[in-house]
């Protein structure tokens, strides 16, 4: 039984005015086969929770820590993170100019479990995933996230979770700028490859749109750096209804 | 022509600038004074000419040679050259004929003229020109082999001809040792769809100076790729007028630059005629102490070219400290009546964004740099439409990468390590 733990984990940028706070003790445990969303307004932070658990080198963590199976996550380089079973599904997932989508796919299932797939099923699992997400057999030769529209390289990212097959998976506004024909597509692989592998989801999101098609174990409020209010999914439905409001005045939260 | 080439200026000590006096054929200092001194004004009315007597001694300080190690290369600007006939090899190709042609050969001189010392040196004295000859509607592809030009220095004349609704893709392969000056002229007649690859693969001490004139007709289409990998001072600079109406061209390059070398390319596309289209994108990476690039890419679109649809680019990845980039785009436009004209140009080091999205994906940092600068390249190779050439330069730029021990730990990424 996998578990991800973040504990109290604190979190800054370098900008041009100095350096900035953006995580204030962050603290969340998620349990494989565990989805759990976290909302929140513009700001507050979400996205940085996700590139920081991916190991983007501009965060800079403060103090606490990323614990997965008790191993430390924050002394392990990106690829190291990688290959320990994190996934982070990005918002705005980057181009690489003459690297096609086969030649990228079979390098990074090489690097994850250690030694080439066997070519034969490997190719069928291709296959079949990117049919699962109507993805054109073209893409497989089209060069990665090249010309792709917002929605394709969104679909990219959920072939990717469905082959690298890893024990926890963080999506990162994964619905922004989805058509509702889109979010449905992308929606069912996140759910099959958490019914294949049964892998713990951390789901980001500014709207509740997607929960509709993904439906979280937990929903966590994420306001100002922190978790302000977590529940079950009915907070999600009051969040729907109330907005974000309530949380923005700072003497409210915590 | 009688205007003096824009650079040949010289600061004096009181800060104003005065023409050098030049005593180049036909090019007097003017005698009214220093205000009358007019630099060239556009790119067509540059100073050309076949012979190489009409051309004062290169200092370095000319336009065309401002960036190039002149020094190094005296005997093929000021040398007397070997205009010999040279082994060459190639299989035979049905609707190809490679021969060996006389300098009275019609076709010498339609397609360019010399716009300096060392080309004008080699067109004085070569004495056969290199005839490939393509006819036949057919999809054909030939390679040209000179593997054995030795280390004298020589001229040379090559002729590229595409008969009217021909179609071919030719190959100049160039290896082993060369100090060379030589004009390729490329002809493409009406209708014709043509590709010539220059693939410099030469020895490490080899020099090579070249200039590819192209002439393109009308509705013709030349695809032009210019591969410089190995070699000294490698410098390729091709020319295209596309003076056919509707006529179109592709210009692409590809670079890598090791410790050490010189690899330039002067690229200038001259749209002569209504609805005529140009893409120019040259990509090159350097590495290791003092390898150097030069690319300039000068668009002229003339007063006939109504119509035009034209854009340039140069991108140039930066491997490792101790290399030096110059890249410059230029756009002369004498029409507004046109379609599209741009230019881009970046240099810079490997995109962290890039690098972070592959290692997130589980793939080493090295494996990544690799992945990053290998797609950085391909995507010029993927481009050029002979599937066996594109294998084997993959398969040449691996090998540069893997002979590149710097490659991993040169460049610091651009980024806060935490």
């Amino acid at each position: 039984m996998s578990v991800l733990e973040i504990k109290d984990l604190h979190v800054s940028v370098q900008t041009d005015q100095g350096v900035k706070q953006i995580l204030r003790g962050v603290n969340l445990t998620i349990n494989e086969g565990e989805i759990h969303a976290i909302m929140g307004p513009n700001g507050s932070g979400k996205s940085t929770l996700a590139y920081t658990i991916a190991g983007h080198p501009k965060y800079h963590v403060e103090s606490g820590s990323i614990l997965l199976d008790g191993a430390e996550v924050l002394t392990m380089t990106v690829d190291q993170r990688a290959r320990a079973g994190l996934f982070l599904a990005m918002q705005y997932p980057v181009e690489i100019p003459g690297v096609t989508v086969t030649n990228f796919l079979r390098t990074a299932k090489t690097a994850i479990d250690g030694e080439a797939p066997a070519i034969r099923t490997w190719i069928k699992d291709v296959r079949g995933a990117m049919t699962n997400l109507r993805m054109d057999k073209s893409f497989a030769e089209r060069n990665v996230n090249e010309g792709f529209s917002g929605g394709e390289k969104k679909r990219n990212e959920i072939l990717q979770l469905e082959l690298l097959k890893p024990k926890f998976a963080i999506l990162d506004e994964t619905d922004s700028g989805l058509d509702v024909d889109a979010l449905k597509i992308v929606s069912e692989g996140v759910n099959r490859a958490k019914e294949n592998t049964g892998l713990g989801l951390l789901l980001i999101t500014h709207y509740t749109r997607i929960l509709r098609y993904i439906h979280p174990d937990f929903v966590h409020v994420f306001v100002n750096g922190r978790i302000a209010e977590q529940g079950g999914p009915e907070l999600a439905d009051r969040l729907e209804d109330e907005g974000y409001d309530r949380f923005l005045v700072p003497e409210i939260v915590n | 022509m009688s205007v003096a080439p824009a650079l040949k200026t010289t600061p004096t000590p009181g800060g104003s600038t005065l023409p050098e006096s030049t005593t180049q054929h036909g090019n007097k200092a003017h005698t009214d004074g220093r205000f009358g001194y007019v630099p060239v004004q556009t790119r067509s009315d540059r100073f050309k000419s076949v012979n190489v007597a009409d051309f004062d001694a290169v200092t370095g300080r000319e336009a065309v040679w401002k960036l190039s190690p002149v020094a190094k290369f005296t005997d093929l600007t000021a040398g007397e050259l070997d205009g010999a006939v040279y082994p060459i090899s190639s299989e035979p190709v049905d609707g190809v004929t490679v021969d060996w042609v006389d300098r009275t050969d019609a076709r010498i001189g339609t397609a360019g003229t010399p716009e300096e010392r060392a080309a004008a040196n080699a067109w004085s004295t070569f004495e056969k020109a290199l005839a490939i000859t393509v006819s036949g509607e057919e999809a054909k592809e030939i390679t040209v082999t000179r593997a054995e030009l030795g280390t004298g220095a020589r001229a040379a004349h090559v002729i590229i001809e595409a008969k009217p609704f021909s179609q071919a893709t030719v190959i100049l392969q160039n290896n082993g040792d060369a100090r060379l000056s030589e004009n390729v002229e490329i002809i493409l007649g009406e209708s014709s769809n043509l590709t010539v690859v220059s693939v410099q693969e030469w020895n490490s001490g080899a020099v090579h100076l070249t200039n590819h004139f192209a002439s393109v007709g009308k509705d013709a289409r030349l695809k032009h790729v210019v591969v410089s990998l190995g070699g000294s001072i490698v410098r390729v600079n091709p020319s295209v007028r596309l003076a056919g109406s509707g006529s179109d061209t592709l210009l692409l390059g590809l670079y890598f630059a090791d410790a050490g070398q010189h690899l330039e390319q002067q690229v200038y596309v001259f749209h002569d005629a209504p609805h005529s289209r140009s893409r120019v994108t040259y990509k090159g990476a350097l590495q290791g102490q003092d390898a150097r690039t030069v690319w300039i890419g000068d668009v002229l679109i003339g007063n006939k070219a109504a119509g035009t649809d034209s854009y340039e680019q140069n991108r140039n990845l930066v491997l490792s400290e101790g290399t030096r980039a110059d890249s410059i785009p230029n756009l002369e436009i004498e029409t507004g009546d046109i379609v599209g004209a741009g230019h881009a140009s970046a240099t810079g080091r490997f995109d962290d964004e890039q690098l972070f999205y592959l290692q997130s994906r589980g793939i080493t940092e090295e494996e990544a740099r690799r992945l990053v600068v290998r797609g950085f390249l391909t995507e010029v190779i993927q481009q050029i439409g002979s599937p066996a050439l594109e294998t084997r330069l993959q398969d040449a730029i691996e090998a540069e990468l893997l002979s590149s021990d710097s490659l991993p730990a040169a460049v610091t990424p651009a980024v806060e390590a935490r």
